[in-house]
């Protein structure tokens, strides 16, 4: 077999998979949930580089595993709100809001850096701590399945478990069905007496703490340092994820996979000293088709349902009233 | 005085944002550094001091013209294009290419890899605005995801098929002379790029405000219903408007291949589409001001450099500072309360000069 291809099919590439698609589907999730609440998210990038920062820096300095998780989800949740107050009250467009949370971002973190450390590039001088790799009983045991699933990053199961909790919250629960029906029609949200603006709110700092919990990985598991600019374009990337994942929870689960398996062939190829960039190429294309694709499909619906579908979804009305109805059985 | 700032809300604001900016700026300085007169003096004054800095401050400010009028063009139609910096970047590559494999007279050479540099942005430019046009695809997402196939597309071509193997360092072949954009102020890098740059805002302009095409941008950006209802052809004019947006984007990407290094050598795209974007925001996507705004930005950034290199404040105080700016001046709610009560004041001088009349 030929080194690339026993490099593929063995076990490390599998592990390696997990491990690179961590940092993307955490933010994935993020901008799935900003994208069912009628606002994207194109600020993950920042987000993620703010917690990936404060997360290291917090734990250099009170060796608190814990502390520096709380750090790092702050950072991100306040990002998140930060754009929404841009967006909302400032009445900043949101796309031109995130662009700029997101150059602040990359600035701030470097102008903390130099001046806690004096050095520009990397945390590399501090003590910092990671995130402790579990190695699952039972499971661990078992060959090639526990070589590839045990001995992560607790981050990495947590991302996993990310998925269904995501599917729950926008699915199960008051909250998910708010911000669903907020993105789906605002209008209408707004005349059963939802407080669109608040939801959106909460919408975008639930983004953050997704978010943040991929810096930390980043920064506390992935390496363990916090390095300029280290998120590298996976605020960007999670777009794509979370696009050619629809949106839902399973999709993003796939499209992260996906981005994580191609990256982490490019990293193999590229060390055979063969051309990875059409490899690496391929992702964004299969996006950029998966987002034609959609678009067409969604056209077609809509011309062949007439017009009055646009602004009207009977789940989203019927799940809005079902709702309601609940809240006022409550008070 | 009121009616003046009515008049001119817009941009007032847009200096208060400025302003507000620098203070932040000179705040921040004398917060962190040892020498806080020094840093502001080397911050504010170092890019205006010497030749050299004054020249690196025009010189980054001609892609950022070009990519701002690019940027500007799509954004007056209200399509959130960010693929400025995938046109740009994959234009320059190809232009390379067609550059180094071609043999021509010198006039002749240069004008047809612009030729082929803007063909490569017009098509960039082109996908996302037709996918949006007709069927409805996010252009953000779309332009993103054109980025990176722009950049890993353009670096294979390069480092594949283009590398100069004795440069020690991944770098394309040398253009050949005929294809060099000349370089005018001897001890600088000043080259006709910029003077290309400043034609391109002189040509946006007049394309926006002064034909019937620029104007049909303009209407549907502005109400896209009312465009439609007036009997335009929306399809055409969202596609016009990112093809032209990547051609500009294109060409200000030769550009830069052509007068400066004489051959492709990012490895990393240089971040012009971004610096695009910004400067179309502070120039309010109007292309003459864009000229203005990229000479402030590149200001800001040679000043950021000076202060890094001769202070000790980073150079990432100004990406703080921009990212300032740039929320202060698209957040339409600020400033807002102080025009309203303005125009109430204005308003209820003239009910009073009225009255004055009747009686």
């Amino acid at each position: 077999m030929s080194p690339l291809l026993s490099s593929i099919f063995s076990t490390g590439f599998a592990f390696a998979i997990l491990r690179v698609m961590t940092p993307l589907l955490f933010p994935a999730l993020g901008v799935a949930v900003s994208e069912l609440a009628g606002s994207v998210n194109i600020a993950l990038e920042g987000i993620m580089l703010v917690s990936a920062f404060f997360g290291v820096i917090v734990s250099a300095y009170t060796g608190s595993l814990f502390l520096a998780l709380i750090a790092g989800i702050v950072a991100g949740v306040f990002m998140g709100a930060l754009l929404a107050y841009f967006h909302l009250k400032m009445k900043a467009d949101i796309i031109l809001g995130a662009i700029a949370l997101n150059m602040f971002a990359s600035g701030i973190t470097i102008f903390l850096l130099f001046l806690i450390t004096g050095d520009k590039g990397s945390t590399s001088s501090l003590q910092s701590l990671v995130f402790p790799s579990i190695d699952i009983p039972l499971l661990k045991s078992i060959p090639i399945l526990g070589e590839i699933f045990s001995g992560h990053n607790i981050l990495t199961y947590a991302a996993l478990l990310a998925v269904p909790f995501f599917y729950v919250l926008m699915f199960k629960t008051p909250l998910g069905l708010r911000i669903r029906a907020v993105g789906q029609n605002p209008d209408a949200a707004e005349s059963v007496g939802i407080n669109v603006d608040k939801i959106k709110l909460y919408a975008l700092m639930l983004s953050g703490l997704f978010g943040a919990l991929g810096g930390l990985y980043l920064s506390m598991g992935y390496v363990s340092w916090f390095s300029r600019d280290m998120t590298a374009g996976r605020g960007f990337i999670a777009i794509a994820a979370a696009t050619l994942g629809g949106n839902m929870p399973v999709g993003i689960l796939l499209s992260s996979l996906l981005f994580g398996f191609v990256n982490s062939i490019a990293i193999y190829i590229a060390s055979l000293n063969v051309p990875s960039e059409l490899i690496q190429m391929i992702p964004y294309l299969v996006t950029l088709i998966a987002l034609a694709v959609f678009a067409m499909r969604a056209q077609r619906i809509k011309n062949k349902s007439g017009a009055i579908q646009e602004h009207f979804d009977p789940d989203a009305v019927d799940a809005l009233v079902k709702d309601v109805i609940k809240a006022e059985g409550d008070s | 005085m009121e009616k003046f700032i009515l008049k001119y809300f817009t941009l007032i604001r847009t200096l208060i944002a400025i302003l507000v900016g620098m203070i932040i700026s000179v705040v921040l300085i004398y917060l962190i550094s040892e020498m806080p007169a020094y840093s502001i003096k080397q911050f504010f004054l170092g890019p205006l001091l010497s030749k050299g800095r004054f020249a690196n401050v025009i010189e980054n400010a001609s892609p950022m013209i070009f990519c701002g009028v690019a940027i500007a063009i799509a954004f007056q139609a209200k399509q959130f294009n960010v693929g400025a910096e995938g046109a740009l970047f994959l234009s320059a590559a190809v232009g390379t290419a067609f550059a180094v494999s071609t043999n021509m007279p010198t006039v002749l050479h240069i004008i047809m890899v612009l030729v082929v540099a803007g063909a490569t942005g017009a098509i960039w430019g082109f996908i996302p605005g037709i996918l949006k046009a007709k069927w409805g695809a996010s252009e953000l997402v779309a332009s993103l995801m054109m980025n990176y196939i722009a950049y890993f597309g353009g670096l294979y071509l390069i480092n594949s098929h283009f590398r100069d193997k004795d440069a020690g360092f991944l770098v394309s072949l040398r253009l050949p002379e005929t294809a060099w954009l000349p370089q005018f102020v001897p001890g600088t890098r000043l080259h006709l790029g910029i003077l290309l740059a400043v034609i391109f805002a002189f040509l946006g302009y007049y394309f926006l405000y002064r034909t019937t095409l620029g104007y049909e941008i303009r209407t549907t950006g502005n109400n896209q219903k009312f465009a439609k209802f007036g009997g335009m052809n929306i399809i055409k004019v969202v596609v016009l408007a990112q093809v032209l947006s990547g051609m500009i984007a294109g060409i200000g990407g030769m550009t830069e291949v052509m007068g400066i290094h004489r051959r492709f050598n990012w490895q990393m795209t240089p971040g012009y589409g971004w610096d695009g974007v910004i400067v179309a925001i502070i120039g309010r996507n109007h292309p003459l001001l864009i000229i203005f705004a990229a000479l402030f930005l590149s200001y800001l950034r040679v000043g950021g450099q000076i202060l890094n290199l001769m202070a000790d404040v980073p150079s990432e105080l100004v990406l703080v500072i921009q990212s300032i700016i740039i929320i202060l001046i698209t957040a339409e709610a600020f400033l807002s309360t102080w025009k309203n009560k303005i125009t109430i004041k204005e308003a209820e001088k003239v009910e009073v000069a009225n009255e004055s009349i009747a009686q």
